[in-house]
C-alpha cells in the first residue's frame, strides 16, 4: 500500500499543498484533473524523480520519502513514451534487467515474454524511431512491466493516441492490473478515461486532492460543483435557497428528496429529466414547462438545452423521441424527473 | 521560400540578399585569391618541407592532446551545466565562455603566471612548460576549451529529461544512466564538440606564441615566415595549414548533419 500524508512542493510559481492519499495494493487508481494541476509533478515525486518540499511518503508502512527512484520498483510511462531512441525494442525492453545478476538468456526470455503478452513480438528487432504511436507505448509499458514492478506509474500514457488505440491499450492495462495484480497509478485528463479503467478515482483541481471515491460514487455524489463541472456533468445547480425538501433555484421550485439544510448545489443526471409536449401524470415530483433552446449530438444520443424562465436545464433524449416530439427552437415542452434523480452536494 | 512576391517585398528580399551576399563574398574572396595566387608546385613543395611537416605534426598533435585532456572534464561539466539545479550555474556558464573573449596574447601572458619558471608548476617541473609542446598544449586547451564544454552541454541538453527519468525507474543508478542512456545519446554533439576544439587548437596563435614560439606550431610558422621571407613563403604555409582546418570542418559539418537526422529518432 502506498501512503502520502501531507505532501507539499513548490516549483517556479506553482505550488501544492498538503496532499495525502492511500493507495491500496493491487488497485487501479487514478488521478485525474485538467493539465497544470501537478499531477505528473506528485507521480514524479511518488517515483522519488523529483524531490518533494514537504510530507512523507510510505510503502507498505515504510517511509520511502528519501529512498532512491532505482530502489523504489516503481516504473513510470510517459505520454511521449520516452523509448531509448539508440537501442533496439528488444534492448529497449530488457533494459530494466541489465546488472541485476540476470543471464543473457534470462533476460532474453522475460523480454519475449512480455513482447508476447503485449503483443510487440514482431518489433523486438526494430529500433523506436519510426513505430507507431501505439507500438511505442506498448513497447514503453513492456519495458516496465519486465522488472516486475510493486507499482506502475503512468503520466497520460493514451493521451497521444488516436481512440481506437485508447481502447484497446484501456482493456490491455486492466487486464494487467487484474492478472498480474500490478498497483497502477494513472494520471489522466479525461473523465471518460477514468471511468473506463479506474477502481477508485482522486480528482486534482487548483494543485490540491479534492476528492477521492470509487468511479460510481465520484459521478454519483462529486463532493463539489467545481468537480462535477469537471467530470462534465450537465444540469449542475446553484441552490438560492431551501425550505424542507423543496429548493429553490433560479425562482423555481423543485423537490428534492432528502435535501440537508446546507445544500448548496444541486445536480440532475440528463439522462433523467424526460422531455414531453403534453403534461404527463407520473410519481415524479418535479414538472416544469420549458422552451427548447437548442441541441447538439452527444455520441447516439441528443443533448436538448431547456429552460424554464432563468433555470436552464439539459436533457438526453433518443433521436427516436426527438422526431416524435418535433423539437424545435422555442418549442414549449415539459420537463419531467423524479425528486430522487435531483442529487444534493 | 517567402511566399508570394509583391513589389515591395521583391525589393526588400533583393536587398537582403545582396547584403548578405557582400558578406558572403568578403569570407570567400581572400581565401580563394590566397588559393589562386599559389601554384600547385609551390603547395606541394611546401607540404614536402621537413620544417613545415615537423610543424604540422607538431601542430596537431598539441590540440590533439589539449582536446582529449579537456574532455576528460570537459564532458562532465557539459552535463552539470545541462542538468544540474545548483545556485550560480549562470555564473559559471559565463565563466567557462570567458576565454572566447579575453584577448588571446593576454590569455597567453595569464597562463604564464600559471606555466612559467617562476610558478608553481614551473618549481614542480625544471623550467616550467615554457617553449614546450605541453606549454602549447596549455594554451590551445585555455582557448579552445569552451567550445568543447558548450558543444557538451548542448547535446546533453537535447536529450529528453524523461528518458533518463524512465531509466531511473527501471532500477539504474545515476552513473548507468549516465554512461547508457545520456552520453549515447549526446554523443554526436560531443564529438563535434571534439573536433571543434582540435580545429580551434590548431589555429590559435595569440596564446601559443607567447607560451613558446620554439617549437614552432603551423600558425606561429606562417607569422615567421611573413616576417623573414615575405608574402609568397608565408602564403603557402598558410595555404597548407587552411586546407587542414577546412577538412576538420568538413568533417564536423558530416557530423552535425548526422546530429539533426538521428534528433527524430530519439522516439
Amino acid at each position: 500500500m502506498l501512503r502520502i500524508d501531507g505532501v507539499s512542493k513548490g516549483y517556479g510559481e506553482f505550488s501544492m499543498r498538503d496532499v495525502s492519499l492511500e493507495i491500496a495494493s493491487g488497485e487501479y487508481f487514478v488521478l485525474l484533473g485538467p493539465s497544470g494541476v501537478g499531477k505528473t509533478l506528485l507521480i514524479e515525486m511518488i517515483g522519488g524523480l523529483v524531490r518533494c518540499d514537504g510530507g512523507r511518503f510510505f510503502w507498505d508502512g515504510q517511509d520511502i520519502t528519501h529512498v532512491a527512484p532505482e530502489r523504489r520498483g516503481f516504473s513510470i510511462v510517459y505520454q511521449d513514451y520516452a523509448l531509448f531512441g539508440h537501442m533496439t525494442v528488444a534492448r529497449n525492453i530488457g533494459y530494466g534487467l541489465w546488472g541485476r545478476g540476470l543471464g543473457r538468456r534470462a533476460i532474453e526470455g522475460r523480454v519475449a515474454e512480455l513482447a508476447e503478452m503485449l503483443d510487440i513480438v514482431e518489433l523486438l528487432g526494430r529500433y523506436p524511431g519510426n513505430l507507431s504511436g501505439g507500438e511505442k507505448q506498448r513497447v514503453a509499458i513492456a519495458r516496465a512491466l519486465v522488472v516486475e514492478p510493486e507499482m506502475l506509474l503512468l503520466d497520460e500514457p493514451l493521451a497521444a493516441l488516436d481512440t481506437n488505440m485508447r481502447g484497446h491499450l484501456r482493456r490491455m492495462l486492466r487486464q494487467i492490473n487484474r492478472e498480474r495484480g500490478v498497483t497502477i497509478l494513472h494520471v489522466t485528463h479525461d473523465p471518460e478515461e477514468a471511468m473506463a479503467v479506474a477502481d477508485k478515482v482522486g480528482v486534482m483541481l487548483e494543485n490540491k486532492l479534492v476528492q477521492v471515491a470509487g468511479v460510481d460514487e465520484l459521478f454519483r455524489r462529486p463532493s463539489n460543483a467545481e468537480v462535477s463541472r469537471f467530470l462534465g456533468m450537465s444540469n449542475v445547480l446553484r441552490v438560492d435557497s431551501v425550505s424542507g425538501d423543496e429548493c429553490i433555484v433560479c425562482g423555481e421550485s423543485i423537490h428534492v428528496s432528502g435535501a440537508g439544510e446546507r445544500v448548496e448545489h444541486i445536480w440532475i443526471g440528463a439522462e433523467e429529466i424526460i422531455l414531453s409536449d403534453k403534461p404527463f401524470g407520473s410519481s415524479a415530483r418535479n414538472q416544469l414547462l420549458c422552451h427548447v433552446v437548442d441541441w447538439e449530438n452527444r455520441d447516439s444520443l441528443l443533448c436538448v438545452n431547456v429552460r424554464c424562465g432563468d433555470l436552464k436545464l439539459t436533457s438526453l433524449i433518443t433521436y427516436r423521441s426527438f422526431g416524435e416530439l418535433g423539437i424545435e427552437v422555442g418549442k414549449a415542452v415539459y420537463a419531467t424527473f423524479k425528486s430522487s434523480a435531483v442529487h444534493s452536494m | 521560400m517567402f511566399g508570394r512576391r509583391t513589389g515591395l517585398r521583391w525589393c526588400f528580399e533583393g536587398m537582403l540578399v545582396f547584403l548578405a551576399s557582400l558578406v558572403v563574398l568578403f569570407v570567400v574572396a581572400p581565401l580563394a585569391g590566397m588559393f589562386f595566387s599559389t601554384t600547385f608546385g609551390e603547395v606541394w613543395e611546401t607540404a614536402g618541407d621537413a620544417e613545415v611537416i615537423d610543424s604540422i605534426g607538431l601542430t596537431l598533435r598539441a590540440a590533439f592532446f589539449a582536446t582529449v585532456v579537456s574532455m576528460v572534464g570537459g564532458i562532465p561539466l557539459g552535463y552539470l551545466l545541462a542538468r544540474g539545479r545548483f545556485r550560480g550555474r549562470a555564473l559559471l556558464a559565463t565563466i567557462i565562455e570567458l576565454p572566447v573573449i579575453v584577448p588571446h596574447s593576454a590569455a597567453g601572458i595569464a597562463l604564464f603566471g600559471v606555466v612559467g619558471r617562476g610558478s608553481l608548476l614551473g618549481k614542480l617541473v625544471d623550467g616550467g612548460l615554457v617553449g614546450t609542446s605541453a606549454g602549447i598544449s596549455v594554451a590551445m586547451a585555455f582557448v579552445s576549451v569552451p567550445f568543447l564544454v558548450s558543444a557538451a552541454r548542448d547535446g546533453f541538453a537535447g536529450v529528453d529529461v524523461n528518458l533518463e527519468k524512465a531509466a531511473r525507474s527501471l532500477g539504474a543508478s545515476p552513473g548507468r544512466v549516465f554512461f547508457t542512456i545520456s552520453l549515447p545519446l549526446a554523443w554526436r554533439g560531443i564529438v563535434s564538440g571534439l573536433i571543434l576544439m582540435w580545429a580551434r587548437g590548431i589555429s590559435e596563435f595569440g596564446a601559443v606564441v607567447i607560451i613558446a614560439y620554439h617549437p614552432m606550431t603551423t600558425p606561429v610558422m606562417v607569422y615567421e615566415r611573413f616576417n623573414n621571407f615575405g608574402l609568397a613563403e608565408a602564403r603557402s604555409v598558410a595555404v597548407v595549414l587552411i586546407l587542414i582546418c577546412v577538412s576538420l570542418f568538413v568533417l564536423l559539418r558530416v557530423f552535425s548533419g548526422h546530429l539533426k537526422e538521428t534528433e527524430d529518432v530519439r522516439a
